[in-house]
């Protein structure tokens, strides 16, 4: 367990090299937010009853605000381009060689990553959320702030996970990028980066919740902004839990396989 | 004026004629170039086009949900915002066809050194760094959002003019002359910070404001991004113009003066990152 704390050691210090950048990308991040909110400003300005599928303004800024604290928590954003770097290059064949699991080194330097960059996006994202304060909901009750921390946990994860696999096609297919991009689309609106998923169609909303892509983003913040509660929100965590488990078989499954196809080219 | 001189400032040759023609076929070679070099990689050529239309497919159903749920953001109605999201697409990708992967590969050859080569031909560097590679993909892309367009013409029941059509495509090349410049711009900056890779991330955050209506902004944010980065004006007049939505002229006035002068800026700020240039050690 010891030398795991050291890669995580490691990543957070060769991730700090990066802070500017961080700080960089957090503030330009808030140009596409402040867009979204204006475009929903003007659509409630519109609504003589004030909701929209249920959500009031509050709300509605509210779910974008908190997606952009998940995202900077959970999202994976070097990560997969490295994987499939190291596999590409024939670096991985240093880790075949050392008592350390790839998979669970990757998961610290994700850690580590994630850390540094909330660290330094608390800063320009603290400062919107404030200016935007008598907009911004706080979860209702304990029991929803205690859900979303555990939901938020897994959907990192999750998220983790869903990259780690995707990366190791770079043992089949020499360009990963498109692929990349690809299930990064489907995940973009399946998740619930673009708006709501209760703004869809029922039934489309419904068969989506039996996808992993709902309890990659939406799940948690719809426990935060209260929306779900009680035992559903207990429900959705255990949910939860079974796709991170079902994401960890299938990413150990494929990576012995790639293993088994893998050349060392380079290496 | 002697003989180098004129020589380094190419702008000044008396034989214009001959040096368009010169540039035209030297550009015809770049296309040739990269032809050869796409279809070395064909499935990979194919999986980016696919990968920028899900994406733009993804806009798109944002605006229909969207849609289910009112009539109208400001006064702009579904139809006429699709259009919307289809020229900012079609700007879009036009830019990305042309210049995106030479502007962002500017970091690159001042970190490397690579510049010193490209200085060294007896060619305009501007010419060559903004378009030495043609992304063919983003052709294909713009034919799609096209299609889109007239889609969502169609579904207007709105047959524009001749004179509308011909000012939305002039617009459409100004609004790529504009992201061209300011790209080059943010990418000349790595003339002082050496590193500068964020840059084409950053500059995707500007296109996702192109694509709304403007008429959803207000205050500051509607004046930086008018007045500044004309972002709101990029692709909103080419489609008011296309749809009958101009109130008046001045705001075709004002892209164009914009136009103007982002475009002196750019190329200022280029010759004095020029002149600022050491070359990488080594």
């Amino acid at each position: 367990m010891g030398k795991y704390w050291h890669v995580l050691n490691l990543g957070l210090q060769n991730t700090m090299v990066y802070r500017l950048n961080f700080l960089f990308r957090a503030t330009l991040g808030l140009i596409p937010l402040m867009a979204i909110i204006s475009v929903w400003r003007a659509i409630y300005a519109d609504k003589p009853g004030g909701q929209v599928a249920s959500y009031e303004l509050a709300q509605m800024i509210s779910y974008y605000l908190v997606i952009t604290i998940v995202d900077a928590l959970t999202a994976v954003t070097e990560d997969d381009w490295q994987i499939a770097a190291d596999i590409k290059d024939g670096n991985i064949s240093q880790f075949l060689l050392k008592p350390l699991d790839y998979l669970a080194y990757r998961f610290c330097l994700f850690s580590a990553g994630r850390l540094v960059y909330a660290a330094f996006a608390v800063v320009p994202t603290a400062a919107f959320i404030w200016l935007l304060r008598d907009h911004f909901v706080l979860p209702p009750d304990a029991a929803s702030a205690v859900g979303f921390v555990v939901s938020l946990a897994l959907t990192a994860m999750l998220q983790f996970l869903f990259s780690f696999t995707l990366a190791l096609l770079a043992f089949w297919v020499l360009e990963v990028a498109t692929f990349i991009f690809i299930a990064f689309a489907f995940e973009y609106v399946a998740g619930g980066h673009l708006f709501p998923l209760d703004l869809l169609p029922p039934a489309v909303a419904g068969a989506l919740d039996y996808t992993p892509f709902p309890y990659m983003l939406f799940f948690p913040v719809s426990v935060w902004l209260g929306r779900v509660s009680g035992e559903a929100i207990w429900l959705g965590v255990l949910v939860q839990l079974l796709w991170v488990a079902a994401a960890y078989a299938v990413a150990r499954g494929v990576w012995r396989r790639g293993i088994r196809k893998y050349s060392a080219v380079g290496g | 004026m002697t003989k180098g001189v004129s020589a380094g400032c190419q702008e000044n040759d008396p034989h214009s004629a001959y040096r368009v023609s010169r540039y035209l076929s030297l550009y015809a070679a770049l296309w040739r170039n990269s032809v050869i070099r796409e279809l070395g990689f064909k499935v990979n050529f194919l999986m980016w086009i696919v990968v920028e239309g899900l994406w733009f497919a993804l806009q798109l159903t944002f605006i229909s949900v969207l849609y289910l749920h009112t009539e109208h953001i400001g006064s702009w109605t579904k139809w006429q915002v699709v259009a919307l999201v289809g020229a900012s697409h079609l700007i879009q990708q036009l830019f990305t066809a042309i210049f995106l992967t030479n502007l962002a590969a500017l970091s690159e050859h001042i970190r490397t050194g690579k510049l010193d080569f490209m200085l060294l031909l007896p060619v305009n560097t501007r010419f060559l760094v903004s378009f030495r590679q043609v992304d063919l993909g983003g052709f294909v892309n713009a034919a799609g959002a096209l299609c889109v367009i007239g889609y969502a013409l169609h579904r207007l029941n709105h047959v524009p003019g001749l004179t509308q059509v011909a000012g939305f495509l002039l617009f459409v090349l100004v609004g790529v002359l504009i992201h061209s410049s300011l790209m080059l711009m943010l990418a000349a900056t790595s003339f002082w910070t050496v590193r500068a890779q964020g840059i084409v991330w950053g500059y995707y955050n500007l296109f996702n404001i192109a694509r709304l209506p403007d008429e959803a902004f207000r205050g500051l944010f509607k004046a930086v991004f008018t007045f500044v980065l004309p972002m709101l004006l990029v692709s909103n007049v080419p489609v008011k113009m296309l749809v009958d939505k101009l109130s008046s002229p001045l705001e075709m006035l004002l892209l164009l003066a914009l136009a103007a002068l982002i475009c002196a800026a750019s190329e200022l700020l280029w010759r004095i990152a020029l002149r600022r240039y050491t070359s990488a050690s080594s």
